[in-house]
């Protein structure tokens, strides 16, 4: 059966409680997943209190301002913090979000921050994506052609780039995947919301060539109709976008191919 | 040691090329079953109660027997199509899965069949 519970080395325990600020007044606490490989012992939660009053208003804000005051230990992964290289995607409150735009007023109560669902953890906050990565790039994510190359640029109406706005702009953060109960139980063969999203984005490119093969190669009944457009993935993505959609349609180009 | 790569664990065994079909049938059968469960029902529930002569006379009626079995061919082909999805996404592990998908198989042709025999009697053989 899929795995409805933690395997026993991952259960979850109670952790360290770590001092609060002294002479705040405006105190927050976090409860953060952490994970450290090298000790061998089970994830457990530790709770930190932060001082709101000197603190930036994301939660990545928060996020460094305990790595910088109270543990440099904790872990997790963060660059362009504004919503655009997609490092920080997490499971915030509940839902997966990235730290660096998801505003700490949005959430009521304890700040609530484990690893992206269902994941490999490699050490707190930080997943092993490199099975994500490799289904990205197995859906070709660029541009395929066999007229020869032409002098100036590939040419593209105004109407079709229109077809690729609400496509392109994935950052492939992997909320979407990770947040997806059918990748969750057959990830290791179902391409999951995100790459088959990236997989629409060149299907319906109007300069590519390459649209047949592409179907074909999706055609599968693991690879793609997996999806039972739960749309977990729409409602997650920090971006906006709705990758359910993408794959309606890429199920709707199937069929209109034979009709 | 596992020396593959990410890519080939991706690859596996590669596209099935089919899923279209199985997809397609299961949205057109869930759609047919909306009518004929209520051309169904109608006469089912007129003469639910009634003696068996009664029943029989209304299926003597070709347009009634013949939505009979539709509605018994459309739903179990439904059901067979629905589990195999639910077995697919549950079932770990290459046996199990097979074996149940196996059994899904068998149950729901056999019902269904049971159903049209059960329909063909009521209607030929009294």
């Amino acid at each position: 059966m899929a795995e409805f519970k933690l395997p026993k080395n991952s259960q979850v325990t109670i952790g360290k409680s770590w001092p609060r600020p002294e002479g705040a007044s405006n105190v927050r606490a976090f409860k953060i997943y952490r994970y450290d490989p090298d000790t061998g012992q089970n994830p457990r939660i530790d709770t930190y209190f932060v001082d709101m009053d000197s603190c930036g208003p994301m939660v990545l804000d928060a996020l460094i301002k305990i790595k910088n005051e109270i543990d440099p230990t904790l872990t997790f992964r963060r660059s362009c913090r504004e919503g655009i290289c997609g490092s920080c995607a997490m499971n915030i409150d509940g839902i997966n979000r990235l730290a660096c735009i998801w505003g700490m007023d949005e959430i009521k109560g304890d700040v609530k921050i484990y690893p992206l669902p269902h994941m490999p953890v490699v050490k707190d906050l930080v997943t092993d994506l490199t099975h994500f990565y490799a289904q990205h790039a197995s859906i070709m994510p660029w541009l395929e052609t066999k007229t020869n190359e032409p002098a100036g640029e590939w040419k593209q109406s105004i109407e079709d780039r229109r077809k690729l706005d609400g496509l392109y702009e994935c950052v492939m953060c992997a909320c979407c995947s990770t947040s997806c109960p059918s990748y969750w139980w057959n990830g290791d063969r179902y391409l999951g919301p995100a790459a088959l999203l990236h997989a629409y984005r060149w299907i319906i490119d109007s300069r590519d060539e390459a649209t047949g093969e592409r179907l074909d190669e999706l055609e599968d009944p693991f690879k793609l109709y997996r999806c039972h457009t739960i749309m977990n993935c729409a409602q997650t993505c920090p971006k906006g976008l709705n990758p359910a959609k993408a794959i309606a349609s890429i199920k709707q180009l199937m069929v209109e191919r034979r009709l | 040691m596992d020396f593959r790569t990410d890519r080939q664990r991706v690859e596996g065994l590669g596209s099935a090329h089919e899923g279209v079909g199985h997809w397609w049938s299961q949205r057109i059968t869930s759609i047919a079953l909306v009518p004929l469960t209520l051309l169904f029902i109608f006469p089912f529930a007129r003469h639910l109660g009634q003696d068996y002569a009664a029943v029989r006379a209304a299926y003597a009626n070709p347009f009634n027997a013949i939505v009979a079995l539709l509605l018994i061919v459309t739903v179990f082909l439904h059901l067979w199509q629905g589990l195999q999805v639910v077995i697919e996404d549950y079932v770990q592990g290459k046996p199990a899965r097979t074996a149940l998908l196996l059994a899904n198989t068998l149950f729901c042709w056999a019902m269904g069949l049971v159903g049209v025999f059960a329909v063909a009697r009521i209607v030929f053989a009294g």
